[in-house]
C-alpha cells in the first residue's frame, strides 16, 4: 500500500528548505522513482538585477490549498509518497523558495505529478513575493493565477460559476495528466480547477 | 455616614434606571442581531494599500461577500487599484461575491498570487 495523504508532508517554513528532510520523505521501497522540482531565486528579471525575493502567505489556506493540491495529485497518478515546503521571508538568489517531491512505482507518474503540484502553488495557493531590484521593487502575480480568475469571474452568475467549476474539476481529474503531459497553456485548465475547487466551500473531496 | 445616604438613595432610583438600562439593552441586542462583524485581511499589496494587515468591518445581516467588498472599497479607495485583479477568500476558501457572510466571518483580499 502506498503510504496515506495524510502522511503527505506539507510545510511553510521561514528558514533556508533542507531538500534532504522533503526527499527522505518520500524516498519509499516500492517507489521506482522521486521526482523533485525546486524553485529558486534567479538574479535577474527582464534586464533588471534582482537581490532578493520576500515571501508572505496566507498561511492557514496556504497549507489548505497545498493538502488539496497533494490529494488531487493522488487522485491523478499513482503516487507513493507527497511532499511540499514553501518558504516564506527573505530568499536570497541562488536559494529555493519552494520544494515539491513524489515518489511512484514509475518515473511518469512521479515527473508528471511533480509537474502538476507546482502548477497548482502557482495558480491557486495564496503565497505572494515581492522581487527587490537594486533599484526598486515590485509584487509579482502568477500568469497561472490570472487565467484561473478569469475563468471564475467571466460566468455571470453563483449557479453558473458553480456548474462551471464542477465542470473543470471534473475535466481536471479525467484531463489534467494530458494536459500536463502537452505541456502547452491548456494546462492552465487543471490550475483553473484547482481555484475554483475551494469555491464552493465545501469540497467533499477535498481532506481540508 | 455621609456615604450611606447617597448609597441608599441611588439604589432607589437604581430599579427604575436599571429597568431603563435593561429597555436599552434590549434594543441594542436587536441592533446587535441585525448586524455581523467581519474581519477583513489585507496581503501583499492589499496590504500596502490600506496600511493594515487587518480590520473589523460592521455588516447588516445578510450581506454578502461582494457587499462587504464594497464597503472596503469605500473605506480605503486604495483598493480600487487591485479591484479588477484580486480574489476573495471567506474562512481560508476562495469564495464567490455571491456568498453571504455569517457573523465572525474571516474575509480575505486576494491580490494576484505569486508563489513558487
Amino acid at each position: 500500500m502506498a503510504a496515506a495523504a495524510e502522511e503527505d508532508l506539507i510545510e511553510i517554513v521561514e528558514a533556508p528548505i533542507e531538500v534532504r528532510r522533503y526527499v527522505d520523505h518520500v524516498r519509499d521501497p516500492a517507489a521506482g522513482a522521486i521526482a523533485t522540482f525546486e524553485g529558486t531565486t534567479r538574479d535577474t528579471f527582464e534586464g533588471r538585477r534582482v537581490v532578493e525575493l520576500r515571501y508572505e502567505a496566507y498561511v492557514p489556506m496556504a497549507l489548505r490549498r497545498l493538502r488539496a493540491a497533494c490529494a488531487d495529485a493522488r487522485a491523478a497518478w499513482s503516487l507513493r509518497r507527497v511532499a511540499v515546503a514553501h518558504r516564506l521571508g527573505v530568499v536570497p538568489v541562488g536559494e529555493a523558495s519552494v520544494l515539491v517531491a513524489a515518489s511512484a512505482a514509475h518515473r511518469a507518474d512521479a515527473l508528471e505529478a511533480c509537474r502538476f503540484l507546482i502548477d497548482e502553488v502557482k495558480a491557486s495557493v495564496p503565497v505572494w513575493k515581492k522581487e527587490v531590484y537594486e533599484d526598486g521593487e515590485v509584487w509579482k502575480e502568477n500568469a497561472e493565477f490570472i487565467h484561473a480568475r478569469m475563468s471564475t469571474t467571466t460566468t455571470t452568475t453563483s449557479a453558473a460559476a458553480a456548474a462551471a467549476a464542477a465542470q473543470d474539476k471534473r475535466s481536471c481529474c479525467c484531463g489534467a495528466k494530458v494536459k500536463v503531459e502537452e505541456g502547452k497553456e491548456e494546462a492552465h485548465h487543471s490550475n483553473g480547477a484547482g481555484l475554483e475547487g475551494g469555491l464552493e466551500g465545501s469540497d467533499p473531496d477535498r481532506p481540508l | 455616614m455621609a456615604t450611606e445616604q447617597p448609597k441608599d438613595t441611588s439604589s432607589v432610583h437604581g430599579t427604575s434606571e436599571l429597568i431603563e438600562i435593561l429597555k436599552e439593552n434590549d434594543k441594542s441586542k436587536v441592533h446587535i442581531n441585525s448586524s455581523i462583524e467581519i474581519k477583513a485581511l489585507f496581503f501583499a499589496r492589499a496590504r500596502d494599500l490600506t496600511g493594515l494587515s487587518k480590520t473589523s468591518i460592521e455588516m447588516p445581516e445578510g450581506s454578502t461577500a461582494g457587499d462587504c467588498m464594497s464597503k472596503l472599497l469605500t473605506k480605503f479607495p486604495n483598493l480600487e487599484e487591485i479591484s479588477n485583479s484580486m480574489i476573495l477568500a471567506l474562512s481560508e476558501k476562495y469564495a464567490l461575491e455571491s456568498t453571504v457572510l455569517k457573523n465572525t466571518d474571516e474575509l480575505a483580499i486576494i491580490p494576484p498570487i505569486s508563489g513558487g
